[in-house]
C-alpha cells in the first residue's frame, strides 16, 4: 500500500482541490475508509481494495472492494435489525432521522471537504450538504404522518371492522445514485428507514467517500446496529448479487441502464421482490422526496374482525 | 343438521349422532333460468369476431363431464386486433369522455349484473363446478358490488393520491383464473375502467362463459367499442397478451409460477405489472378462541369453494391444549358437508374445477400419506360422472412437509400444532407466500399482536374469507404485488404526475 502517496489535508483545501499545503510539517492521520455492518466497520472479508481517482489524478483512498460475502453478511445483518427497527414507535424513528440529521450538521466541514476532493466546488459541496441535511429533517418529519395519509378505515358492508395499513416491506437492497457521493443516498436511505425498513446500500464506485463518513453520522445517532449497511466497491460486480438474494424484498436502482435494469426485474422474479428504477430523479429539487419514496417499499395490510350485532348497532364502523 | 338426537356427554360437549334416517331431498336450481350460446366467437371492438385462427374448444362442466359450449380460441393475431381496438378506443373515446360519463357506464354494469344474477349465478355454478349458493350468494354480488363502487371512483381521482394528480396508463391486459371466473372479471375490469383504461382480457379456459356474457351485456349496456375486449383462450393468448409491445399494464391473477414467468416476461419493457399469486394461508387457534365459531370459521377457510382459493386457510396451527378437541369437532363437522351436484341448493362442497387439478389434489394427497401424515376423509357419497374430491384433514404433519409447504388448491387441510406465540409466528411466516393469515383468540391485546406479525396482505381476526369491494386485497412475498379493492386498487390503473 502507497499511503505516502495519499495525502489527505486535515486543515485546508484550496479552491482547484488541491490541498494547501500546511505551513506545520505535522504528519496527517489518515483515515482507513472501512464498510459498516452491523454497526460495526469490518474491512471487506476478502481483504480486497480499490484506489478511486479524482478527476485531477488524484488518488482519494484505499476503499473497501466488497465482495458478495460481504453483501451476505450484511443483509443477515439487515434482516436480524428488521424486527426491532419496524416495531419501533414511529415517533422514535423520527427523533432518530432528526438526530442523524445534527449529527450530519455538526459535520458539515468535514464532508464539505470530501466532497470538494471529489470533484465539487465549495459552493456545490455546500449546497449538497445542506440539502442532504435538510432532507434528513424533511423524512423524519414524515416517520408518523405517512401512515395516517395512506391509510383506510374500509367502509365494507358486512358487520366488521376492516382497517388497511402500510407496513415496511422488510430488508431493501440499495444502489445508491453513483454520480453523487452524498446527497442521493442520503435520499434514498431516509426513505427506506423512515418506513421502517432496514438496508444495506452501495455507495457511489466513483466517489464512496462520503458514504462511509454518513456511516460514522449514522453509528452516533442512536440507530440500532443493523439498519443502515454500506458498503462500497464495484457496481457490476456487486449488483448481481443485490437483486438475486432471496432474503431481500425490495431493491433499488437509480441509474438509467437499461440492461442492467432489464436483468434486474428477470432476477427479481426469483422471489418476486419489488424493484424501484429511480433513475430519472433529480434529488437536487423538491422532485427528490416526498411521502411517495416511501410509500414504494411499503405492503398494504389488510384486518378484518366482527362487529357482534348486539344492542341494535348494525353493520360496519 | 340431520341430527334427531343428541347424546349429552359427561363434559359439556355436545356428541352428535349422524346415523338418523334423514336425509336431504334434492333441491335444485332451474337450468332454464340461464340461456348461453353453442359457440362463442371473441369479443372484439364490441362486436363478436370471428378467430384468424380458426380454432375453437370445449368448455365442460366438470360435474358432468358435458360439453356446454365451443369458445374461439385467439392466436397471436386476434390478440393483436384485440389490443389495437383497445387502443384505439383509449384514444379517440375513453379518454377523453369526462369521468362523470364513464362512471355512468360503470353503474349501468353493476345494475345491469344485478338484474340478471340468478342467469350469471347458474352459468358460474355449471361452467366451473362451485355450488350454487355460493354462486348466487357471494360471486355475482361481489362481482356486482365491484362494479358499482368503482364506478364512484372515476371522477374523484384528484383526491385519492396526496399531492399528485392521476393519468390512466393506456390499454391493460388483464388475465384471470378459474375459481372466481365472474368476480375475478369485475375486480380487473371495474378498477382499469374507473381509472380511464381500456382493456383486453382473457378468462381462464376452463371458465369462459360468465366472461362471455358479461360481454353481452356491455354490448347492451352501451359501452363504446374496443373499451372492453375478452380474447378466449389458454396459455399461449395469455402470453401473447404479456408479450404484445402496445400494452401499457398487465393484470395477473394466477399461479406463483406463472406470476414469474410473467415478470421475467415484460423485463426491459415499460409495461407495468401487478400480480395476485398464491397462497398458504395459516389459520392459527389459540386456547383462548371461541372453539365452535374457530371450527366453523377454520371449515369455510379451506372448503369454501372447494379449496379453489389463493387465500384458503389450508394450514391449521392449533395450540396444543386444545388440539384433540379442535380436531375431534373439524372430523365431525366435516361429515356433514355434502358433496354434489352443483346446482344443488344443499351442496355444499361442489366439483373440482378440472379433470388436471383432480390429478394435482390427488398427488398431494399420496404425497401427504408418504411424509407420513395421517389422512382423514370424510364418508359422504360421490356423484358418478364428474370431479370429486371429499373434504380432507391431514394430522401429524410436520412444518417442512410439502402437504404444510405447497398449495394444493384443493377441499385439503393440513393440522399442526404448537405451544407458544413466538413458536406460532415463526411457523405462519415461514412459508415464501404471503397472501393471508387468520387468527382466532378471545383475547383482545392478542389479537391485534398476531396480526401485526402476520407477514400477509389479508389477515382475518376471528372470521374468515371476508370480501368486500372497499376493502384492498392483495400479498406480500411471493403471493405477489399490488392491491385489488378499495383506495389502494386505484395505484394499479395510474400514473402519478406532478
Amino acid at each position: 500500500m502507497e499511503k505516502t502517496e495519499i495525502k489527505k489535508s486535515a486543515l485546508r483545501i484550496g479552491e482547484d482541490g488541491l490541498e494547501k499545503k500546511s505551513a506545520s510539517r505535522r504528519l496527517e492521520v489518515l483515515k482507513t475508509y472501512k464498510i459498516f455492518i452491523g454497526g460495526q466497520f469490518p474491512r471487506t472479508e476478502s481483504g480486497r481494495y480499490y484506489v478511486p481517482v479524482n478527476n485531477r489524478g488524484k488518488k482519494l483512498a484505499n476503499v473497501c472492494l466488497s465482495s458478495r460475502k460481504d453483501f451476505r453478511d450484511a443483509v443477515a445483518a439487515a434482516r436480524a435489525a428488521f424486527p426491532g427497527w419496524s416495531g419501533r414507535a414511529a415517533f422514535n424513528r423520527g427523533q432518530i432521522l432528526y438526530r442523524m440529521a445534527e449529527m450530519l450538521e455538526g459535520r458539515k466541514a468535514q464532508f464539505i471537504e470530501e466532497l470538494m476532493q471529489q470533484d465539487a466546488s465549495r459552493k456545490k459541496a455546500e449546497r449538497e450538504v445542506n440539502l442532504s441535511v435538510d432532507r434528513l429533517i424533511y423524512y423524519a418529519g414524515w416517520c408518523d404522518k405517512y401512515q395516517q395519509l395512506f391509510s383506510a378505515v374500509n367502509p365494507v358492508a358486512s358487520s366488521h371492522f376492516n382497517f388497511s395499513v402500510p407496513e415496511p416491506t422488510g430488508v431493501v437492497s440499495i444502489i445508491a445514485p453513483q454520480q453523487d457521493s452524498l446527497l442521493g443516498l442520503v435520499s434514498v436511505i431516509a426513505a427506506a428507514i423512515t418506513g421502517g425498513n432496514t438496508c444495506v446500500v452501495l455507495a457511489s464506485e466513483t466517489k464512496p467517500l462520503c458514504s462511509i463518513t454518513f456511516a460514522e453520522v449514522l453509528g452516533t445517532s442512536d440507530l440500532p446496529a443493523g439498519v443502515v449497511n454500506m458498503l462500497t466497491g464495484k457496481l457490476t460486480e456487486l449488483s448481481p448479487w443485490f437483486v438475486d438474494h432471496m432474503d431481500v424484498n425490495a431493491t433499488v436502482f437509480c441509474e438509467a441502464d437499461p440492461e442492467t435494469q432489464q436483468r434486474m426485474r428477470e432476477r427479481s422474479a426469483l422471489n418476486l421482490k419489488r424493484i424501484c428504477f429511480y433513475d430519472r430523479i433529480d434529488w437536487y429539487s423538491n422532485a427528490g422526496q416526498s411521502p411517495y419514496f416511501i410509500m414504494d417499499l411499503q405492503e398494504i395490510k389488510t384486518t378484518w374482525h366482527p362487529i357482534e350485532e348486539i344492542a341494535g348497532s348494525g353493520s360496519g364502523y | 343438521m340431520p341430527a334427531t338426537r343428541k347424546k349429552q356427554s359427561k363434559g359439556n360437549t355436545l356428541r352428535l349422532k349422524f346415523d338418523t334416517s334423514w336425509s336431504y331431498a334434492p333441491a335444485p336450481e332451474s337450468r332454464t333460468a340461464a340461456s348461453f350460446r353453442a359457440r362463442y366467437e371473441l369479443f372484439i371492438n364490441g362486436e363478436w369476431q370471428q378467430p384468424l385462427s380458426k380454432k375453437y374448444f370445449d368448455t365442460i362442466n366438470p360435474a358432468t363431464e358435458e360439453r356446454l359450449s365451443e369458445i374461439a380460441e385467439a392466436g397471436a393475431a386476434d390478440v393483436d386486433r384485440a389490443v389495437r381496438a383497445a387502443r384505439t378506443a383509449y384514444d379517440k373515446v375513453w379518454r377523453r369522455m369526462p369521468a362523470k360519463e364513464r362512471a355512468k357506464y360503470i353503474y349501468r354494469i353493476a345494475r345491469m349484473i344485478q338484474e340478471r344474477a340468478r342467469e350469471f349465478a347458474i352459468i358460474e355454478s355449471l361452467d366451473g363446478g362451485k355450488p350454487i349458493r355460493e354462486s348466487r350468494d357471494f360471486d355475482v354480488p361481489t362481482a356486482a358490488n365491484h362494479f358499482f363502487y368503482y364506478a364512484g371512483w372515476a371522477d374523484k381521482l384528484e383526491y385519492a393520491f396526496p399531492n399528485r394528480g392521476t393519468e390512466p396508463l393506456g390499454v391493460a391486459g388483464q388475465i384471470i383464473p378459474w375459481n372466481f371466473p365472474l368476480l375475478m372479471a369485475a375486480w380487473k375490469i371495474a378498477p382499469a375502467l374507473a381509472t380511464g383504461n381500456t382493456v383486453v382480457l382473457k378468462p381462464a379456459e376452463t371458465t369462459p362463459l360468465t366472461a362471455l356474457k358479461l360481454a353481452e351485456l356491455l354490448q347492451e349496456a352501451d359501452l363504446p367499442p374496443g373499451v372492453v375486449n375478452i380474447v378466449t383462450g389458454a396459455g399461449a393468448t395469455g402470453a401473447a397478451i404479456v408479450n404484445h409491445p402496445d400494452i401499457d399494464k398487465i393484470a395477473f391473477t394466477g399461479s406463483t409460477e406463472v406470476g414469474k414467468i410473467i415478470q421475467r416476461a415484460i423485463a426491459g419493457t415499460k409495461k407495468k405489472a401487478t400480480l395476485e399469486l398464491g397462497g398458504k394461508a395459516a389459520n392459527i387457534i389459540f386456547e383462548d378462541a371461541p372453539l365452535d365459531q374457530a371450527v366453523e370459521g377454520v371449515i369455510n377457510g379451506i372448503y369454501f369453494n372447494q379449496g379453489h382459493v389463493c387465500c384458503a386457510g389450508s394450514r391449521l396451527y392449533v395450540q396444543e391444549s386444545v388440539a384433540k378437541e379442535v380436531i375431534r369437532k373439524l372430523r365431525d363437522r366435516i361429515e356433514t358437508l355434502i358433496v354434489g351436484d352443483p346446482l344443488d341448493k344443499n351442496t355444499d362442497i361442489g366439483a373440482i374445477n378440472s379433470r388436471q387439478q383432480l390429478e394435482t389434489i390427488e398427488k398431494y394427497l399420496s404425497i401427504g400419506k408418504k411424509e407420513g401424515a395421517e389422512m382423514y376423509q370424510s364418508s359422504c357419497p360421490l356423484p358418478g360422472r364428474g370431479y370429486w374430491c371429499r373434504p380432507t384433514i391431514f394430522t401429524n404433519v410436520a412444518q417442512s412437509n410439502r402437504i404444510a409447504q405447497e398449495e394444493i388448491f384443493g377441499p385439503v387441510l393440513a393440522v399442526l400444532t404448537f405451544r407458544t406465540d413466538d413458536e406460532v409466528i415463526e411457523k405462519a411466516n415461514n412459508s415464501p407466500y404471503g397472501l393471508s393469515a387468520g387468527v382466532w383468540t378471545d383475547k383482545g391485546s392478542k389479537i391485534f399482536n398476531m396480526t401485526r406479525r402476520m407477514r400477509a396482505g389479508v389477515v382475518w381476526a376471528n372470521t374468515f374469507n371476508k370480501f368486500d369491494p372497499s376493502s384492498p386485497f392483495g400479498g406480500y412475498k411471493e403471493s405477489g404485488y399490488g392491491r385489488e379493492g378499495g383506495l389502494h386498487g386505484l395505484l394499479p390503473y395510474l400514473n402519478l404526475v406532478g
